[in-house]
């Protein structure tokens, strides 16, 4: 890379541009994925501050809010002034069918409130508060917002998606994390020595990628104990989840090896009596970062996929754990769905981030190689 | 070409023993073997099983030797095609699976079918008039069906078709024919109910080999001898059909090695939430019993199948691409 001394003249900008700032151009070219990006940011935002956005406490139940469907903030009161409300629900059992059937109470309006007292969580693990995005006046809040509606125990579908959004972001980069230490370890050893090491770690990767992968990830979630705290079953599950993937970002690493071996640079290096580790850290490691981290995100989205059906078939994460696998299994049979449409609204975050991921990833693949 | 022959036949042979260990190790997992699970289950239904008999069926299936030899006595049992007893419906495993697995091997290979016969033409479409409005539909559609986990696209048209057109798509059969014995009628029966679970499970693979087909179409199409061929007056479409096509088609046809495992998976699953009559729905049912004989066999099953299919497949492939069938390996 030639020194930023010299960059004033602005016809040469692209000449004296660093490969950080060519690979940033190139990449606000591709407006989807930026705005892909931007999507994909508000996602991770609200993963970080899941417990804020929520109002109801996600495991609070009570059979009489069974199946509530979305109800809308009515925002201007009798007399037309803008004033944010919402009306306390009156549930009435259909005497024939046992049914409940819900009713909004026009004499009892509450007043929605911003930054709240609601239930007690930590903000990041960390700080203990009880402030909440929304509020009411008076009242709990699970008692009458209703924004998304209710499951069949009464718990607020909308605070359960939030919450969801959370185990199920951070269970892919966990698990893209694992498939990266194994991708680059394995793909990393077979590109740089080649020969019976390569031979043996392609044979593996083929092997892997011709079985048929849920049949087999089934098999192993099955034998998760049922005794395990949901914490031991989540890493079990990602480490499943890993097993598998790893195989794309070791084929991807193995090729930009492949391809840097014969670069000049490198053996100009070689010739300079640089050690091996000082060759790959120094030379190899950040001329193909870029490639990495745009083979991650779209690594990302196979891996939320995986969890989410997974957890989809009960195989996965389990009950007291949210996320987004877990509120579909609600939504699984016909009856459930005629009963609470609702409830598949849980498919559409899975489908917008897992659309954003892949935008964002094929903007970053078009730009990790600004020189084309 | 008997080199890559006796390759793909020693990696399929590799894959196969891979499947049987990974499988066998499922098997395992589990605390406890699958004769306390045998006995426990006995107990619950009534009958008691003596710990003399227990033993003596811990002695036949060596359980009591080491790891290896347990393995070694497993793999002559499925050998010889026992793959012993379903505990949970106490039949044989092979009787319990019967016709289902022939289904899911017609819903793969169908939707297989499907993926070629659209990714073919529609491929091609887009690349030859790259950027116009059918690609970019083309491409919206696509990207969309990768971005759908085929899970919850079923779940989708089993509630648009129950909702809006009072459909009810589960199944592969009318309930009339559920329960008969094969015959012509049954056959059409599936053949009306096979295209909506076929549709689903083609539609990420489709996507997949659409960008495949356009982006390697694209490539030949700037080639220098494209241009000669037009210059020399052919017909337009010859100039496409005859080289370039074909000479795109290769990648393409190596994609189905990796296009089964895919369909088998997604069979599996969407099967569940359509409640098809194949493995799927019954292989989630034994893993959630913990009925590990009747799992594991299906999981060795379709690795098995998965196996052959790729080993035919890779066959298809050397009869398409002459440089595999003339012997120079790449």
């Amino acid at each position: 890379m030639s020194g930023a001394t010299d960059a004033a003249a602005p016809e040469n900008r692209i000449a004296v541009a660093t490969q950080r700032q060519l690979i940033w151009w190139r990449f606000k070219k591709h407006k989807l994925a930026v705005f892909s990006a931007a999507v994909v940011l508000a996602f991770y935002m609200v993963a970080a501050f899941a417990d804020f956005l929520a109002y109801a406490e996600p495991f609070d139940t009570q059979a009489t809010r069974s199946y509530i469907p979305p109800q809308p903030i009515q925002w201007f009161d009798a007399e037309g002034n803008f004033r944010p409300h919402v009306f306390a629900l009156k549930g009435k059992r259909d005497p024939r069918t046992f049914k409940l059937s819900y009713a909004p109470d026009p004499s009892d309006p509450r007043d929605l409130v911003l930054f709240a007292h609601g239930y007690q969580y930590h903000l990041f693990g960390l700080i203990p508060t009880d402030r909440h995005l929304l509020g009411l006046s008076h009242g709990s809040p699970q008692d009458a917002i209703f924004l998304l509606g209710t499951d069949q125990l009464g718990r607020d579908l909308w605070s359960r998606l939030i919450l969801a959004t959370r185990t199920s972001l951070t269970i892919g980069l966990v698990g893209v994390a694992m498939s990266l230490v194994l991708g680059v370890l394995l793909g990393g050893l077979s590109g740089l020595y080649g020969g019976t090491i390569d031979t043996v770690i392609q044979r593996v990767i083929e092997v892997l990628r011709s079985v048929p992968t849920i049949p087999l990830w089934m098999g192993l979630a099955a034998a998760v104990p049922n005794s395990w705290t949901p914490q031991q079953v989540y890493f079990s599950i990602t480490i499943i989840i890993s097993l598998i993937g790893w195989t794309e970002l070791a084929r991807v690493v193995r090729g930009r090896f492949l391809a840097l071996r014969e670069e000049d640079f490198i053996t100009a290096a070689e010739l300079a009596g640089a050690s091996r580790m000082r060759i790959i850290f120094k030379h190899m490691v950040p001329s193909f970062l870029s490639h990495i981290i745009a083979a991650i995100s779209l690594a990302l989205p196979a891996m939320i996929i995986s969890e989410t059906t997974l957890s989809f078939l009960g195989l996965g994460l389990r009950p007291p754990a949210i996320s987004w696998g877990v509120l579909l299994q609600d939504a699984q049979n016909l009856q459930t769905l005629g009963l609470a449409p609702w409830l598949l609204i849980a498919a559409l975050p899975v489908i917008v981030v897992i659309l954003a991921f892949n935008f964002l990833g094929d903007g970053l693949r078009d730009a990790a190689d600004p020189y084309g | 070409m008997l080199t890559y022959l006796a390759r793909r036949l020693v990696l399929a042979l590799i894959t196969t023993w891979a499947i049987t260990v990974v499988t066998f190790i499922i098997m395992q997992l589990p605390p406890g073997d699958f004769v306390d699970a045998y006995v426990s289950q006995s107990s619950a239904m009534g009958s008691s099983i003596s710990a003399a008999e227990a033993d003596a069926m811990r002695q036949a299936y060596g359980l009591n030797q080491p790891f290896y030899i347990q393995y070694l006595k497993w793999m002559s049992f499925v050998a010889r095609g026992e793959l012993g007893l379903s505990f949970e419906y106490g039949r044989p495993v092979t009787e319990v699976i019967g016709d289902r697995l022939w289904l899911t091997i017609i819903l793969s290979i169908g939707a297989i079918l499907v993926t070629w016969g659209l990714a073919l033409p529609i491929g091609i479409y887009s690349a030859v008039r790259q950027y116009s409005f059918g690609d970019y539909v083309f491409t919206f559609v696509g990207f969309i069906g990768l971005a759908i986990p085929n899970f919850l696209l079923a779940l989708i048209i089993m509630y648009v078709g129950f909702r809006y057109f009072g459909l009810n798509v589960g199944g592969l059969f009318s309930a009339e024919y559920a329960l008969a014995p094969w015959s012509f009628a049954k056959v059409w029966d599936l053949m009306e109910h096979l295209p909506i679970p076929v549709f689903i499970l083609a539609l990420a693979g489709t996507a997949q080999l659409v960008r495949i087909m356009r982006a390697n179409l694209l490539d030949e199409l700037r080639r220098p001898y494209v241009m000669t061929a037009r210059a020399r007056g052919l017909p337009e479409y010859r100039v496409i059909l005859k080289y370039p096509v074909r000479a795109a088609l290769n990648p393409f046809a190596s994609t189905i090695g990796y296009l089964l495992p895919f369909m088998v998976s997604g069979s599996v699953i969407i099967s569940v939430v359509l409640s098809l009559p194949t493995v799927g729905p019954l292989l989630l049912r034994s893993l959630l019993s913990q009925d590990m004989l009747l799992g594991s066999s299906i999981i060795l099953l379709l690795g098995i199948l998965t196996v052959i299919g790729t080993l035919l497949s890779d066959m298809l492939l050397m009869w398409i691409d002459p440089r595999i069938r003339l012997g120079r390996d790449t």
